[in-house]
């Protein structure tokens, strides 16, 4: 068991008379699906770690409406934005940080249009970032050193926001060997989940997504599957599981493997 | 005599080219304009910069450098000879021989010259073209979409590069022979053997022959593109200069008119004092009018290459999605509408639409909006604006959805996730950090 950590929930913070500088947008996956939840959980450790003054929404946080809208379902999507654009603008909430490419991208480039104008940033960014500032640090002898990582680019970062450096920085700090799928960046393969196809069943067809992207995972050898998206890591999870290598190759976020490698103590 | 008839006939003909061409010019301007509304005027600079390297300069197309390559021979020897086409239009006009030759001298050589090694480039690029698409039988290139008239209208475009190609060199070895040379042209010099013993009326003939299939190719050409997928090659500039800034990007476009809806939801009283909605305006898009104009400009820039389909993670893993079919079908429905409109006339209305008659909702249900199709497109087509608006229209005007997706709206409407889990759960995660 880890050290317990504190996490600063905005309602209270706000009636406390304190205000953070990030907030921690969890999303649906972080906040329900248990294997996100220890994605969130070790995001939360980081920043707890790194003296990030932050806070979440808890209860007030909502679907930002991501999945409705790709659907197609306008309606929906924009009675979610214009909620949780209310919420975020009473709280007076100026950056947030999020683990989910999804609601990162929502949040970044569909709320303004509503109303709802914040600097966002992916976890990834910020760890960069923490990095970079040096406020974390690794623990000696790398807890990664000899392994094989390769990194799944997540759609919604990569050519839908042209983030492929930051997820890649973090992991060169990991001293392991980093290698690339014959796919990847800009013609990284999709893992199926996107546009709300994780919410039901795939179309007819020869073989599911995931399955065909985690060929390529099995292709490039890697022991370790670095993704930068709970939905990309349940896909990719499943997909490993399907070829029956889940004992060999582990799908983690790039916030559980510097939380894993890094040193939170004190 | 001989050269006043040709004179006569090479007007004709340029007439009947030009009747032909703007006459289809016309109606291709006015069936992108059936689309909607969508301002792409602002930052011309970024997009003159997006046309020099997206269609000028070919940017995207070198991600894959074999047909980058074979592609550029052919688009250069295009570009340049159109110097040539000059000569060939004066002295087609005004019953002369080679125009420029006496003004222009060794520059004329050269420039004469440097068509000859491009048309030659051109030749083996065609070839190798033609081998890609009907011996080697590239993936892309044998899909179900592109059965029948795609195929042959492919083909037909590399054959008339080819016939092309023969006239220009018939013409020049001819001419060169006539003249011991004298015109000093680096490729046609190496063929004149060719045409060694023959008298001087044939190599006339011969020389009269070439400029004629030359130019009547041009002509038949320049009439055929439109109809062609080959249009590409005008349309690639436009397309690439109007296209969104960023891009591909995540972000989809906005539909202020349901947040109009949803602030008169929410506050009622302001409904008396907001402009009435457009009548029979669609949410979403049933049908190519309801699409934006860049959409129907998108899809008369295809040239069916399918980069974006070898992309697609859908098509790919065998679903039915093929991002390039999606651009052919617009194109299709839109050349039906427009046939529609100068037949029976505006109010005139067949029964069809894109949806449903040549889209279906199992193609659009299968796209993942991961933007590879968009980011593929080496001049700038969004084959995802469309699959997105089409989808707008089956959930909300039709609500046409999978039960799955139907109870994950219910969800998010409830219980404000996409799984039906109560808010308070939100701090489960909370509670077992801290407890360590």
């Amino acid at each position: 068991m880890s050290e317990p950590i504190q996490v600063p929930v905005m309602a209270e913070l706000i009636a406390r008379g304190e205000k953070p500088d990030i907030l921690f947008w969890v999303g649906c996956a972080g906040s329900f699906d248990q294997r996100a939840q220890r994605i969130t959980k070790a995001f939360a450790r980081i920043l707890h770690h790194t003296g990030t003054k932050f806070a979440v929404l808890g209860m007030e946080e909502t679907c930002t409406g991501d999945p409705a809208r790709r659907a197609g379902n306008e309606f929906l999507f924009q009675m979610q934005a214009l909620t949780n654009i209310q919420t975020l603008n009473m709280y007076e909430v100026t950056k947030i940080v999020t683990t989910c490419p999804h609601c990162f991208n929502t949040l970044k480039n569909e709320y303004p249009e509503l109303g709802g104008n914040y600097e966002v940033i992916h976890h990834t960014q910020l760890l960069q970032q923490l990095i970079n500032e040096g406020r974390i640090k690794l623990k000696e002898g790398g807890t990664f050193k000899g392994k094989r990582i390769t990194y799944h680019d997540s759609c919604y970062l990569g050519r839908a926001n042209q983030i492929y450096e930051a997820p890649r920085k973090v992991l060169e700090l990991l001293d392991a060997e980093l290698v690339e799928m014959k796919r990847c960046r800009t013609k990284g393969l999709c893992c199926g989940a996107g546009g709300a196809q994780m919410f039901k069943e795939d179309e007819p067809g020869r073989i599911h997504v995931n399955m065909e992207r985690t060929e390529d995972v099995l292709q490039s050898n890697a022991n370790v599957v670095a993704a930068a998206c709970p939905f990309c890591n349940t896909m990719l999870t499943d997909g490993v599981k399907y070829h029956d290598k889940q004992d060999e190759i582990h799908v983690l976020d790039i916030a559980e493997l510097i939380a894993q490698a890094a040193d939170l103590e004190g | 005599m001989a050269i006043m008839i040709q004179q006569l006939l090479f007007l004709a003909v340029l007439g009947i080219t030009s009747f032909f061409v703007a006459r289809k010019a016309r109606e291709i301007y006015r069936n992108i304009r059936l689309g909607k509304p969508d301002d792409r005027t602002h930052e011309p600079g970024k997009r003159l910069q997006n046309m020099l390297l997206l269609a000028f300069g070919q940017k995207k197309m070198f991600q894959n450098l074999t047909p980058a390559l074979l592609h550029l021979c052919v688009y250069v020897a295009f570009i340049i000879t159109q110097i040539e086409l000059i000569e060939i239009l004066v002295d087609g006009a005004f019953g002369l021989h080679r125009f420029f030759y006496p003004y222009l001298g060794g520059l004329y050589t050269f420039i004469i010259s440097f068509i000859e090694i491009l048309s030659v480039l051109a030749f083996v690029a065609t070839i190798a073209f033609l081998s890609r698409r009907n011996l080697l039988k590239l993936p892309r290139f044998t899909m179900k979409e592109l059965a029948g008239w795609p195929m042959l209208d492919a083909n037909l475009i590399l054959i008339g590069e080819i016939i092309l190609i023969i006239g220009i060199f018939s013409m020049n070895t001819a001419d060169m022979t006539l003249h011991n040379g004298a015109y000093g042209f680096a490729v046609s010099r190496w063929l004149m053997p060719l045409f060694a013993g023959f008298s001087d009326a044939t190599l006339h003939l011969i020389e009269r022959f070439g400029w004629w299939l030359h130019i009547l190719t041009v002509f038949g050409f320049l009439v055929y593109l439109p109809y062609s997928k080959h249009l590409h090659i005008m349309l690639a500039f436009p397309n690439s200069y109007f296209a969104d800034l960023t891009s591909p990007s995540g972000k989809m476009t906005n539909m202020p008119r349901i947040t109009q809806e949803i602030n008169l939801m929410l506050n009622p009283q302001a409904a008396a004092d907001a402009p009435p909605a457009a009548e029979n305006e669609r949410f979403g898009a049933k049908d190519v009018q309801d699409l934006s104009w860049k959409s129907l400009l998108d899809a008369y820039s295809c040239t069916e290459c399918g980069r974006c389909t070898a992309a697609c993670p859908a098509n790919q893993t065998g679903k039915k999605l093929s991002p390039r079919k999606i651009m052919m079908d617009t194109r299709d429905r839109l050349e039906e509408v427009g046939r529609n409109l100068d037949a029976h006339g505006n109010d005139y209305t067949d029964g069809k639409s894109l949806l449903h008659d040549y889209i279906s909702s199992e193609e659009l249900r299968a796209c993942t909006t991961c933007n590879a199709c968009v980011q593929e497109c080496p001049v700038s087509i969004n084959p995802l604006n469309i699959i997105l608006e089409l989808r707008r229209f089956l959930i909300l005007e039709e609500a046409n959805s999978p039960d799955e997706w139907n109870k994950m709206f219910n969800n998010v409407e409830h219980s404000g996730a996409v799984w039906q889990l109560p808010a308070d759960k939100r701090l489960t995660w909370i509670q077992e950090v801290e407890n360590g």
